[in-house]
């Protein structure tokens, strides 16, 4: 049997003819490869596994920026401070991860091959929505793991050139996917990252004050959600912000992240609950 | 089965010779290493069938002959690529294991089949410096070579490998890289292929995650107006640059920004 064999040393890469999508080549050639769906977990094990929390994204005028918190918690322990959680999936797309964090980064590592993989074979990018939904299938696929307690959600961000503008898309453990207006959360302190959004979100703002808007509701989640880490000022570890737009995916440097939030910290030494919208 | 015998020898020299006309139908298609990876340059009338294409992060692929079989050996390359490095890791992927892939591949097919493909395939991968880049050529039979500096194939590639040898230069520029492949494919008081008619593609080791880069449109027009020798190093670099006219495009699109 070819399974046998190390990949490449077979035929049945030069026969395969039929669709496009890497992850049902991978399903029909290499199974066992697939981020495992093993039913037979006897109880759940959410709470022992590290759990990524929250995402935030918002779109602005022509494109869309995406932000992560850096820690990850394996029930009260903090099992990690400086997680990465928002991946870039193409030149035009990320995506970022709450949940079950190995499942979620699995998740992203084919992702990214499935887009690439359709893009070299058919020699076009897929549409966002052609992107969308893949995502859910890929979701809708973990759907067994999800109810015995490996949930993972992503959080979808592209650039789509049709509209000159960014898109967002959310999901649910069974699939989706939804298109967000504006701005969406993901994650444990998605509820208070959410609210931040509602009262600090912009239409038609530049990048660099979308940038600012996200980690002010970044802050706000960590303020009040114990699995969110705030900015670690003494290690260094700034949250992940990604930007794309036409130019394409562009992750920021900590030095222009940390810029960011040192001045936000400095307007919250004197404000601590930052920016305070108007009554009317 | 044909009738009577025919003895191994004249059988493999009839095979040879019937993929050798074949491949010579065709134009030339010219890999040489620049400044900064590796230069694929092949007349091409057609937007939709390419000679030239991208198989991984550092690995690119040029072939001439029929289009439907090196087009097989194009998917099946890729396919390769992508299940090994998610299985691993994406820097275990390598142009050696291509070519080796494909070898043996070719070579099967050649010795088992009436028919011998008609391709001649390179695969080129570039490094973090000029001494690691790597063009390995392989012919219908399942040959390789182990290219250094330049390659040519298909068409009249003899007398092209010959005006190149003399006019290729280490380390140009891509303006003078583009300027000498040009040259090199016309003939001698011939007329250079217009821009429509190029399918031009570099692997640039400078550009973060993917490095292969189609060159078309207006960027491609500058590079060739651009008189050789005058032009400092063309940036065909930087994330940032891809923004022609700022569609986020497939390889066939006006660029392709791997970003």
């Amino acid at each position: 049997m070819h399974k046998d064999l190390p990949a490449g040393l077979t035929n049945q890469l030069f026969t395969n003819t039929g669709n496009s999508s890497f992850t049902e080549f991978l399903g029909s050639f290499a199974p066992q490869l697939l981020p495992v769906r093993d039913e037979r977990l006897a109880t759940p094990i959410g709470d022992q596994v590290p759990h990524a929390t929250t995402i935030v994204a918002a779109s602005f005028a022509g494109g869309v920026v995406m932000a992560g918190d850096r820690r990850s918690t394996s029930g009260n322990i903090i099992a990690q401070r400086d997680i990465e959680k928002v991946f870039r999936t193409d030149d035009y797309s990320c995506m970022g991860i709450a949940g079950t964090a190995s499942t979620g980064i699995e998740m992203a590592r084919l992702y990214r091959v499935e887009l690439e993989h359709y893009e070299k074979l058919e020699g076009r990018t897929l549409s966002v929505a052609g992107k969308a939904n893949r995502l859910a299938a890929m979701i809708r696929g973990n759907l067994a793991m999800a109810m015995q307690g490996l949930v993972v959600v992503p959080l979808f961000a592209a650039y789509d050139p049709d509209r000159d503008a960014g898109r967002i898309f959310g999901y649910d453990v069974a699939g989706g996917p939804y298109e967000k207006e504006r701005y969406d959360a993901i994650g444990s302190g998605s509820i208070f990252a959410k609210g931040a959004l509602k009262k600090l979100y912009r239409e038609g703002a530049s990048a660099d004050d979308t940038v600012t808007m996200l980690i002010q509701a970044l802050y706000d989640a960590a303020d009040d959600d114990s699995a969110t880490g705030g900015p670690d000022v003494t290690r260094k570890i700034w949250p992940v912000v990604s930007v794309i737009d036409a130019d394409g995916f562009r992750r920021l440097g900590d030095d222009e992240v940390a810029g960011v939030v040192q001045r936000m910290l400095d307007e919250r030494m004197i404000s601590p609950d930052g920016p305070i919208a108007p009554l009317r | 089965m044909p009738f009577g015998y025919a003895s191994p020898e004249q059988i493999m020299r009839d095979k040879a010779d019937y993929a050798r006309k074949g491949i010579a139908r065709g134009r030339s298609v010219v890999v040489l290493q620049y400044q900064d990876g590796i230069l694929f340059v092949a007349p091409n009338p057609s937007r939709a069938l390419h000679k030239i294409s991208e198989i991984y992060d550092r690995i690119g692929f040029a072939a001439v002959g029929r289009y439907n079989e090196f087009e097989e050996l194009r998917l099946g390359g890729i396919r390769y690529a992508d299940i090994n490095g998610y299985t691993y890791d994406r820097s275990d992927v390598t142009g050696r294991g291509l070519a080796n892939l494909y070898a043996s591949n070719l070579g099967r097919i050649f010795t088992e089949s009436i028919k011998s493909l008609e391709v001649e395939v390179v695969v080129a991968e570039v490094g973090d410096t000029a001494d690691d880049d790597a063009i390995y050529r392989l012919t219908f039979d399942g040959s390789v070579f182990d290219e250094h500096g330049f390659t040519v194939m298909g068409g009249q590639a003899e007398a092209v490998l010959g005006r190149l040898k003399e006019r290729y230069q280490e380390g140009a520029p891509l303006a003078d890289a583009l300027d000498v492949a040009l040259t090199v494919l016309t003939e001698p008081g011939g007329e250079r292929p217009a821009v429509g008619q190029l399918e031009v593609a570099v692997l640039d080791r400078n550009r973060e995650h993917r490095k292969f880069l189609r060159l078309v449109g207006p960027r491609l027009e500058r590079l060739l107006q651009r008189p050789a020798g005058e032009a400092p190093a063309a940036p065909a670099s930087t994330s940032q640059e891809g923004d022609d006219d700022g569609a986020p495009t497939a390889p066939e699109g006006p660029l392709d920004d791997g970003s």
